[in-house]
């Protein structure tokens, strides 16, 4: 029995593929990526198997050119288990679909939060308009969402002055 | 005896699990019931099972009755059953507290007819990983908890748990498929997975074979224990969580991974090939652990990231491959489990009595509740290896170990081991004097609230109702509005604060968005089940300072049958040596 070229190139180009679909950003293709990475494993496990022989069954052929049978039980095991997590995967990209209508890899916001507070060095070089509501300093314009806040704002500091501000629709009070 | 109790740990899980399962959501009170008292009856099983392993040394099961390199082999050596009691004692105490959760919540947020059975698979397949004698085994082990443990992390199917989900999934399938392609190298190598025939056959392969085989099984394991440059997901896919579900997660399946690692380290491969990279790997993964949790500003994240670091401690004293140095490593694997799994527990009532796991959000928490202050400041300090405690104990044997061995290289790593361990305290005393000692004024999602609260004068305490009710605002403002002079201004003070309403509001949803775990909730007394489950893992990590002594005495007699290697060897293949 010679050695087969045939399926070391498959692994290989099994995992060529499934590790280039894992490198994307897309969900669907991250799990085409692990079932291709799975095939690949798969065919490994049989292929450390030894060379091929007749079907493993006593009486059927003799111990000597019987292939070896533990290689595909550990297969198998392996099939089910591969198969099992990827309909888990597949169900949490379809929720991650139906949730946000993206199946894309997410951001960890509270990671940039806290990537963006430590890069904070220097005040002059924050733009308050890309700080979250929270962080922004207190009095800047984006917390103030209309005239009327620049007036109570004003009546509060200096009180008894009174507003040169004739006439303030007040209705929504900017609450557009 | 033992051929009776060794297989228990697994199958009792199981079996309570299918129960659990069938009872359903019908008969919540007797599913819980159910389940506690498999896990008693687990932890009892290994109790039993570590006296006798101490006593009498390792001893094997095969499964089936196939005869031995052929069959399933579960192995109980002093290791195994030493993390098997550990294991069963936290998995006892989170369930507690999540049925007191549960109960406290009315099950909304944590499904219970599906929480109790996963869990139930979860530790039955820890208890697999550590019993398994063979690595295949090893690998069905590893995926039984893992895929339970996708099922508890994505628990709800809110968007950041989908979101945190999917990054551990496909990490953990990656380490799984790496992990099955060593297994099938290593078959291919020596014909069998039996962990002690390849404990002989493994040595007689040429050394580049070898380096192959030890790399990727390294690479695979290290993955699971969050071993720096392999931690990234850790921090990222933990903190979503719930309460119980971080907690056991944070305490075992990583230290599942270590383990296995010490498996891979001690029997198969002891030859040391890897101890100089382990040993950077260490200090890396101390350092740049710990540089993350004291940038962190959640506690949750804060805990995942002194998870990460910690985890370095343990393969410094893989790494070191002395006697010393294993013991240090498994007691301190044995009491971080324990004190990681009651921090995040605590955690998880410092959200209930807070409403947040932001030390900025928090403040106040040690005069509303002393007991919880008690419950954080025990362990935490514990963590740090403050003196008396456990943390202690474990850091100086790993740090005398490191000494012991003279090199340079273990030197540089204790040192590491020593700044860690400060900087440690640093991110958890920050916790402290934020969450527990600033008055609660201060913490600035208060403040605005206090403020708009104190401008809208006393009628409007709470400021969403001026929100809710923009007339009756109006109307009680112009009533109390004399100070401002006028009622044309006390109008326009009612619109700004209607305004200032409005931003309050959406601080607590800008925040779930971010971290999704500020949910605000009624400020009520906690659950006396979820306490008191705390407060007796808290009574745990003490009793382990308590019992240190005897305790580390296994880890020593632990660590001598690992260097040796002929118990394990013996105790799958009976008197005669493998072929």
């Amino acid at each position: 029995m010679t050695p087969t070229v045939v399926l070391p190139v498959i692994i290989g180009g099994l995992y060529a593929a499934g590790v280039y679909l894992l490198l994307d950003r897309s969900l669907t293709r991250v799990l085409l990526g692990v079932l291709l990475l799975g095939n690949a494993t798969n065919l490994l496990l049989l292929s450390s198997g030894g060379p091929n022989g007749r079907a493993p069954i006593l009486g059927y052929a003799e111990p000597e050119e019987m292939t070896d049978p533990m290689p595909q039980a550990l297969i198998l095991t392996a099939i089910v288990i591969t198969f099992g997590i990827s309909a888990f995967l597949l169900a949490i990209i379809y929720r991650s679909w139906r949730l946000v209508r993206q199946e894309v890899v997410g951001v960890d916001e509270e990671d940039r939060r806290v990537a963006r507070r430590s890069r904070r060095t220097d005040a002059d070089e924050i733009d308050p308009d890309e700080l979250a509501p929270e962080d922004r300093p207190a009095g800047h314009a984006d917390s103030l969402q209309s005239d009327a806040q620049v007036e109570a704002l004003l009546a509060q500091r200096l009180p008894g002055v009174p507003s040169d501000d004739v006439d303030l629709p007040l209705g929504d009070g900017g609450n557009r | 005896m033992i051929s009776v109790l060794t297989p228990l740990p697994v199958l009792l899980p199981l079996l309570g699990a299918a129960a659990a399962l069938l009872v359903g959501g019908r008969h919540p009170g007797v599913q819980r019931a159910l389940s506690i008292l498999v896990l008693t009856a687990v932890l009892t099983v290994s109790v039993v099972l570590l006296v006798i392993a101490d006593s009498d040394g390792a001893a094997s099961v095969s499964v089936g009755g196939w005869p031995v390199p052929l069959g399933i082999v579960l192995v109980v050596d002093r290791l195994s059953a030493l993390m098997l009691v550990v294991a069963a004692t936290v998995a006892l105490g989170v369930l507690v507290f999540a049925v007191g959760q549960g109960s406290a919540d009315g099950d909304e947020e944590t499904p219970l007819s599906i929480f109790h059975p996963t869990f139930l698979v979860l530790i039955a397949g820890v208890a697999n990983a550590f019993l398994a004698g063979d690595l295949f085994n090893l690998y069905v082990g590893f995926e039984i908890l893992l895929t339970a443990s996708y099922v508890l992390l994505t628990l709800g199917g809110s968007a950041p748990r989908i979101r945190a989900g999917i990054t551990y999934i496909v990490v953990s399938l990656l380490s799984s498929l790496l992990f099955l392609a060593a297994i099938a190298l290593v078959y291919a190598a020596t014909g069998t997975v039996n962990m002690a025939q390849l404990a002989v056959r493994l040595q007689e392969l040429p050394d580049g074979t070898q380096l192959l085989l030890q790399s990727m099984l390294l690479i695979a394991f290290a993955i699971k224990a969050a071993v720096f440059p392999l931690s990234a997901w850790l921090p990222d896919s933990y903190p979503t969580a719930p309460a119980p579900v971080t907690a056991v997660f944070a305490g075992l399946l990583t230290k599942v991974g270590v383990y296995a690692i010490i498996r891979t380290q001690t029997l198969l491969f002891p030859g040391g090939a890897f101890d100089d990279v382990l040993l950077w790997a260490a200090l890396a993964t101390m350092l740049i652990g710990i540089l993350g949790a004291v940038a962190q500003t959640d506690i949750r994240r804060i805990l995942s990231f002194t998870l990460v670091s910690h985890i370095g401690y343990m393969v410094f004293g893989i790494a070191l491959a002395s006697t010393a140095g294993l013991a240090g490593a498994i007691f301190y694997v044995v009491h971080h489990i324990a004190i990681q799994t009651t921090l995040f527990l605590v955690a998880g009532l410092v959200e209930r009595q807070g409403g947040s796991t932001s030390v900025d959000r928090l403040g106040g928490l040690a005069a509303a509740s002393p007991l919880l202050a008690v419950l954080y400041f025990v362990p935490a300090m514990n963590l740090a290896g403050i003196p008396p405690f456990s943390g202690f104990i474990g850091k100086v044997g790993l740090l005398e170990a490191g000494v012991d061995d003279g090199g340079w290289l273990p030197v540089a790593v204790v040192v590491g081991g020593a700044v860690t361990s400060l900087l440690t305290l640093v991110a958890i005393s920050r916790v402290w004097n934020r969450a527990f000692w600033r008055p609660p004024a201060q913490s600035p999602a208060r403040e605005t609230a206090e403020a708009a609260a104190a401008d809208a004068g006393p009628e409007l305490q709470p400021a969403a109702v001026a929100a809710d009710a923009p007339g009756a605002a109006d109307t009680d403002d112009a009533a109390g509005g004399s100070t401002a002079g006028g009622g044309r201004q006390a109008a326009r003070r009612a619109a700004w604060q209607r305004h200032t309403a409005v931003a309050t509001d959406s601080a607590p949803a800008t925040g779930d968005r971010a971290g999704g775990r500020s949910r605000e909730r009624p400020l009520h007394p906690l659950p006396r089940v979820m306490v008191g489950a705390t407060a007796a893992m808290v009574v745990v990590t003490v009793g382990l300072t308590v019992v240190a002594g005897p305790l580390y005495g296994v880890a020593e007699r632990a660590a001598e049958d690992l260097r040796d290697r002929t118990p394990y060897i013996t105790a799958v293949f009976g008197s005669e040596e493998p072929q």
